[in-house]
C-alpha cells in the first residue's frame, strides 16, 4: 500500500496544532490518516522491530511478523546470517509462509507452488517450460528480478529490527546513545529465551497504545499494583529519557536507597494509597536483575516496539495497527540462559504482572478502548498534553508528559501535516 | 462414585462459581499447592512454560481474586462457561486426570454476548475427604489472541 506523493499532499492539507500540548482527536479517527501511516511511517524511514535473535536459532528459522499492515518474512540462512523480504509470492501475491514460527528448507507457495530460498531469492516456478514444449513462462523471464523486497536489517543486542526505506539511517544513529545503551543494559551480553507469546487485541487505535506506554503520568495512579507495593511510585529516584530524535523514551525508577517519605502520595488523596495486600506476597520478590538498583525500565522504540523491565518481568513488545481503531499488542516474555531456576520462578510469578491479564498492565489493554470511545464525535478537539511544560526534553521528573509531545512532534513531521496555529 | 460423576459435579460448581459468583469461592476448588496456569495452544505445543495467568499455590489464586475484586479497573463483565463432557485419561480411587473442552462467552458492560475463549481444561484432580479439588489446571485456549483482558479466571 505505498502510496506516492498523492497522501503525502492529501495530509498536508491537514493542519496540526503547531503546539505540542494540543492532539487532534481525528488523528485516532480518521482512515486516510491510517492509510497515510502505513505509506509514511510504516514502509517509511522508521526501524520496526521484527523479532529475537534468539527465534532464529538454528539455519532455516523463520518468523513471519509485519511492519503495520505489511507482511514480512525473517529468516536465518546456512550462511548464519539473517535475511528478511516481504512475506509477497512475486506471482500473484500469496503468502509465502502462513505459520508465526517454524524451520523450513525453503519456501514454496501453496497457489502455484513458486520456490524461494532462505534468502528470499526466487529459485523456481512450476512449469516454467511448459508441458511438451507447450505453455510455460516466457523465454525472457528472469526469476532474479522476480523476488519480493528485501528489507534493511539491524541486530541491536539481539533485537532484529527491519526497515522497508533505504533511506532509514544507521539504528545507531536512529536510537541515540542513551536508548541504545538502556538496552544494552537488559540485554546486553545476555542469551535471551522465549518462556511464552501471547497476542492481545486492543480496541483502540495503536497511536493511543503508544501515548500510554510513554505515559509515565498515569502508571502510579491507573495501576493500584504498582503503587501499592513500591513498584513504582512517582516520588522514586528516575526519570525520563526522551532520545534526541524524540522518537524513543526510557522510563525508569529505581530503588531509592534514603528511602524518601511518600508524602506526595497521601496528600494527593488518590486511590492509590489503599490497604490492599497480597496473601502470597512472593509475587514481588525479586533479584537485582542486572547488579544495579533500577526496578523498572521501559523503553519505546518509535513506532511499535517496547522492552519492558518490571522488576524481572522482562518483555518485548510489538504493537501492530489492524485497523484504524484495532491494534495487535505482542507480547513475548522473556529470561536468559543463564537464569537459576530460582530466578526462572521469580520470572514465572512475576509474568502475574504484566500481559493481557496483568495485575499492572490489564488497564491498559482496556484504557485505549475508552479513550477510543470517549473522543467518537470530538474529532474537532484535541487532547491537552502539557503536564511537565510544554518541551519534549528529558527530565528526572516523571510528571511530565514529555515524551508523549516528542512522539508526536516526529509523528507529525513523518506525516507531513502542515503545522498551524491552533485556531 | 466415579472419576466421572466427581469431576463432572465439581466442574459444574466450578464454573458457577465464576460464571454467577460468589467468585470468592473459585480457589477453593483448588488444593494448597495446586498450579494453575492459562496459556495458549500455540505455547503449549512448544513447550513454552510462561502463561496469562500463572500461580503455583492457592494463595497466588485468592489474590486474583481480591485484585480484581479491589485493585484492577476494568469494565463490569460477565463470563458463561459451556463444558464439554469431561474425557477421563486416568483413574484412581484418590485421583484422576482429565481433558475438558469450554468455551466461554462474555458481556461486557451492555455490549453483545461474544465468544471470548474456547479451549481445554488439562486437568489433575485429587479425591480427599469427599472432596474433589483440582491439584493442577492447565488452561489452553485454541486462540493466541486475548481480546483486550482477561479479569475473571478462565
Ligand atoms: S501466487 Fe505464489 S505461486 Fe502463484
Ligand atoms: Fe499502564
Amino acid at each position: 500500500m505505498v502510496k506516492g506523493n498523492g497522501v503525502a499532499a492529501a495530509m498536508a492539507e491537514r493542519s496540526w496544532p503547531r503546539s505540542l500540548t494540543e492532539v487532534p482527536y481525528w488523528v485516532f479517527q480518521d482512515e486516510d490518516v491510517y492509510e497515510a501511516e502505513q505509506a509514511n511511517i510504516f514502509h517509511g524511514p522508521f526501524w520496526s522491530y521484527l523479532c529475537l535473535e534468539a527465534e532464529l536459532a538454528e539455519p532455516g528459522d523463520f518468523c513471519a511478523t509485519f511492519i503495520g499492515e505489511q507482511p514480512v518474512l525473517v529468516t536465518r540462512d546456512h550462511d548464519g546470517e539473517v535475511y528478511a523480504f516481504e512475506n509477497r509470492c512475486a506471482h500473484r501475491g500469496a503468502l509465502i509462509a502462513m505459520e508465526h514460527y517454524g524451520h523450513a528448507r525453503e519456501f514454496t507457495c501453496v497457489y502455484h507452488a513458486w520456490t524461494y530460498n532462505l534468502q528470499g531469492d526466487l529459485t523456481g516456478v512450476a512449469f516454467e517450460k511448459g508441458i511438451n514444449g507447450k505453455g510455460g513462462m516466457p523465454e525472457s523471464f528472469c526469476k532474479a528480478a522476480h523476488s519480493p523486497r528485501r528489507l534493511r536489517l539491524a541486530n541491536v543486542h539481539g533485537l532484529i529490527f527491519g526497515s522497508l526505506d533505504n533511506d532509514v539511517p544507521d539504528i545507531e544513529e536512529y536510537l541515540g546513545q542513551e536508548v541504545l545503551d538502556r538496552i544494552e543494559r537488559v540485554l546486553g551480553g545476555r542469551k535471551p529465551v522465549v518462556l511464552g507469546r501471547f497476542t492481545q487485541t486492543l480496541p483502540n487505535n495503536w497511536k493511543l497504545y503508544v501515548e500510554n506506554v510513554k505515559d509515565s503520568y498515569h502508571a502510579s495512579i491507573l495501576h493500584l499494583f504498582f503503587t501499592t507495593f513500591g513498584l513504582n511510585r512517582l516520588s522514586q529516584k528516575g526519570g525520563i529519557i526522551v532520545s534526541e530524535s524524540g522518537a524513543h523514551h526510557v522510563s525508569w525508577s529505581a530503588i531509592d536507597r534514603e528511602a524518601e517519605a511518600d508524602r506526595y502520595y497521601k496528600e494527593q488523596n488518590i486511590r492509590s494509597e489503599s490497604e490492599y495486600q497480597l496473601e502470597d506476597p512472593s509475587l514481588v520478590d525479586s533479584f537485582s536483575e542486572v547488579g544495579d538498583d533500577i526496578t523498572l525500565q521501559i523503553l519505546s522504540v518509535a513506532p511499535g516496539f517496547v522492552l519492558q523491565q518490571i522488576q524481572n518481568s522482562i518483555a518485548v513488545r510489538q504493537i501492530l495497527p489492524t485497523g484504524v481503531d484495532r491494534t495487535n499488542l505482542n507480547w513475548t516474555y522473556l529470561g536468559f540462559e543463564d537464569d537459576t531456576e530460582e530466578q526462572r520462578l521469580i520470572r514465572m510469578k512475576q509474568s502475574n504482572l504484566v500481559g493481557p491479564a496483568g495485575y499492572v498492565s490489564m488497564e491498559d489493554g482496556a484504557i485505549g478502548g475508552f479513550v477510543q470511545r470517549g473522543i467518537a464525535g470530538a474529532s474537532t478537539e484535541f487532547a491537552t498534553v502539557q503536564m511537565g511544560g510544554d518541551q519534549a526534553v528529558s527530565s528526572e521528573s516523571r510528571v511530565t508528559e514529555a515524551s508523549i509531545r516528542s512522539f508526536w512532534k516526529v509523528y507529525r513531521e513523518a506525516m507531513g501535516f502542515s503545522i498551524e496555529e491552533a485556531a | 462414585m466415579d472419576a466421572l460423576n466427581l469431576i463432572s459435579r465439581a466442574q459444574g460448581h466450578y464454573v458457577r462459581a465464576i460464571d454467577d459468583g460468589p467468585i470468592e469461592d473459585w480457589p477453593e476448588f483448588f488444593t494448597d499447592n495446586a498450579f494453575y496456569k492459562v496459556t495458549t495452544a500455540d505455547n503449549h505445543r512448544r513447550g513454552l512454560p510462561a502463561g496469562i495467568i500463572w500461580a503455583n499455590n492457592k494463595a497466588m489464586l485468592k489474590d486474583r481474586v481480591s485484585a480484581l475484586k479491589e485493585a484492577n479497573i476494568y469494565e463490569p463483565h460477565a463470563y458463561r462457561h459451556l463444558l464439554g463432557q469431561p474425557a477421563i485419561l486416568e483413574e484412581s480411587e484418590s485421583g484422576a486426570t482429565s481433558e475438558t473442552s469450554f468455551v466461554v462467552l462474555r458481556v461486557t458492560g451492555n455490549g453483545p454476548t461474544d465468544v471470548f475463549a474456547s479451549g481445554r481444561y488439562l486437568d489433575r484432580y485429587v479425591f480427599v475427604d469427599g472432596k474433589t479439588l483440582i491439584d493442577e489446571r492447565i488452561v489452553v485456549c485454541d486462540s493466541s489472541r486475548t481480546d483486550t483482558l482477561l479479569v475473571l479466571p478462565l
